[in-house]
């Protein structure tokens, strides 16, 4: 603290007391129109307190889902988003665990040439080749699967990166020492490198877990099937046009169900979390 | 750089690399492979028959006035989204700097916006502006504000930048926050030892010490309203009334799926691939300049 000046203070807690409250207040709007009935948030204004429907548009929403637009309960559209997001989290570092692996700790032709492959797919996101690859799912019979929903999204160049750059901080003098105990390349990938990435598959898992459960485009293009929509793909085909036809208290009941285990994920692996999000973007 | 002690194997490098080449060839690259194809292709209403027609799908596209438009959209849309929300949480992140009781608990307050997705931001915030039963709307009506996205396409966009803004606040604060805790507490003393108010020490040294954080993050923000907005468009004003908020992306969605318009869908992905390669090679290059800083 460079000198003491109370109105500064004073002025600085009531930006951020005004700034938590506007990042705030949507969520309680939200939460607040999940306890109402229909009738009480269509007679304008809806109350700001918390009604007595918590229980019934919960249950009705994760058992029986909603009686205009998507009717799939929601409990099966969150076991799809949670299969969907840990299968890409989990994909994801995999596969870019071994392909670093491989490009730091082998000489071999066209390793450069690799590495600028899976470069380039960071030019390359969804939304920029929507039809053909629509088309190339389509063609591998994947559609409304959950192999169509996650496989296309586990290649990931930024995943790639933080790994090599981990690895290049791992001193030579264990792969050497490793070498000269008879150590092959995948004893010591399982017992020296994969103890050493703890940190960074842990930050990295709390970003692409995230990634994984907000995915929109991608299963708005695949999942025909109701059986198949994510929690986040579920809200959309709820809201069937007009503000007075859209069951609005159902609708913010999922939306609290859609963001609760994203949130909590990032307030409760808070560490994890500000580490992987300044960690992939280096 | 490079290590100096590999391993050496025929095969095993091979194998390892294997299946993130294999999902980047046949779910990347030869996807945008057939985008570039499509789009010098011309297919007739009934999709029977299709002919090679060069450059004519890109010629199309550029003497069409809602594809103009829609540059046009996408330049407000992302000017609006990256200054006010960079504005917003650099005010917020000076704020929380000097804090010292509470910090971790006001930090936790603005970062979880992160966790929610674009689409469900935007179906709370369709919610709270909703022309007939938003409380929000409710407020402005009272205020004698005449408010209805639906129908009005400046307030649409008002709509949907304030929902971008809303979620893109906590990714912002905490790289400002990380930026900020990084300029050395003497430079600031010094200052405030010669006198200078902490408004001037703003502006003098702060500031323009916290220029590289805040030019990667004018890049990402681009980058995010250019393409990871989809959701919230999608959810809330699907590209209207009239085309007043229909950035790029959507675009491309529409015309490609809901008009099935196959050359001129793939004509404006190859528009946009070239967009996010200058947007990446910009992002990298200043990447490599600050490594050295």
């Amino acid at each position: 603290m460079v000198e003491n000046r109370p109105v500064l203070r004073f002025l600085r807690h009531a930006v951020l007391i005004a700034g938590v409250a506007c990042v705030a207040f949507p969520l309680w709007v939200t939460f607040v129109a999940s306890t109402l009935t229909l009738e009480q948030i269509l007679s304008v204004p809806m109350p700001l307190v918390p009604g007595d429907q918590f229980w019934n548009n919960y249950s009705q929403v994760l058992f029986a889902g909603s009686t205009r637009g998507a009717q799939a309960p929601v409990g099966q559209m969150m076991a799809n988003s949670l299969v969907m997001a840990l299968s890409i989290a989990i994909g994801k570092i995999a596969i870019s665990l071994i392909s670093a692996f491989a490009i730091v700790y082998f000489r071999f032709p066209f390793r450069m040439f690799f590495f600028w492959m899976i470069f380039i797919t960071l030019m390359l996101p969804v939304e920029v080749r929507i039809i053909p690859t629509f088309k190339v799912v389509a063609d591998l019979g994947i559609l409304n699967s959950y192999t169509g929903l996650t496989l296309p999204l586990i290649a990931s160049a930024t995943a790639t990166f933080l790994f090599r750059q981990f690895f290049m901080t791992i001193p030579d003098e264990l792969a050497e020492a490793a070498r000269i105990d008879g150590a092959g390349p995948m004893r010591f990938f399982r017992d020296v490198v994969l103890p050493l990435s703890r940190t960074s598959m842990a930050a990295l898992f709390v970003i692409q877990f995230i990634y994984g459960w907000n995915q929109y485009l991608w299963p708005l293009l695949i999942t025909t099937d109701e059986s198949m929509y994510t929690v986040v793909i579920g809200i959309k085909r709820m809201i069937v046009g007009g503000d007075a036809l859209t069951e609005w208290n159902l609708v913010m009941a999922t939306a609290m169900l859609a963001l609760l285990p994203p949130a909590l994920v990032v307030v409760l692996m808070q560490k994890w979390f500000v580490k992987g999000l300044v960690e992939t973007e280096k | 750089m490079e290590k100096r002690v590999v391993f050496r194997s025929s095969w095993l490098p091979y194998a390892l690399v294997a299946p993130q080449i294999a999902i980047t060839v046949i779910f990347f690259f030869w996807p945008a492979f057939q985008a570039i194809y499509y789009s010098f292709l011309l297919q007739d209403a009934f999709g029977n028959s299709t002919q090679f027609v060069w450059f004519q799908n890109f010629k199309d596209l550029f003497r069409d006035e809602a594809y103009r438009s829609s540059f046009e959209v996408t330049a407000v849309f992302s000017v609006l989204v990256t200054f006010v929300g960079l504005a917003v949480a650099l005010a917020l992140a000076v704020a929380a700097d000097k804090v010292v009781k509470g910090a971790l608990a006001y930090k936790t307050l603005l970062i979880w916006p992160y966790a929610v997705a674009s689409a469900v931001a935007g179906v709370l915030f369709a919610f709270l502006f909703a022309p007939s039963v938003g409380i929000v709307s409710f407020a402005l009506r009272a205020m004698g504000v005449d408010w209805n996205w639906v129908l009005r396409g400046d307030q649409a966009m008002l709509l949907v930048v304030v929902a971008t803004v809303w979620k893109q606040i906590s990714y912002n604060f905490l790289f400002f926050l990380a930026g900020l805790q990084s300029i050395p507490k003497s430079l600031i003393e010094a200052a405030a030892i010669d006198g200078a108010s902490p408004v001037r020490r703003f502006w003098t040294i702060v500031f323009p010490l916290l220029s590289p954080t805040t030019f990667f993050l004018l890049v990402v923000n681009i980058v995010h309203a250019f393409f990871d907005t989809f959701g919230v468009i999608d959810a809330t004003t699907q590209g209207g009334p009239a085309g007043a908020t229909q950035i790029l992306v959507y675009k491309v969605y529409y015309d490609g799926v809901k008009a099935a318009d196959l050359g001129s869908s793939s004509a404006q992905s190859v528009v946009l691939m070239a967009i996010v390669i200058a947007l990446t090679v910009v992002q990298f290059r200043y990447i490599e300049r600050k490594v050295q800083y």
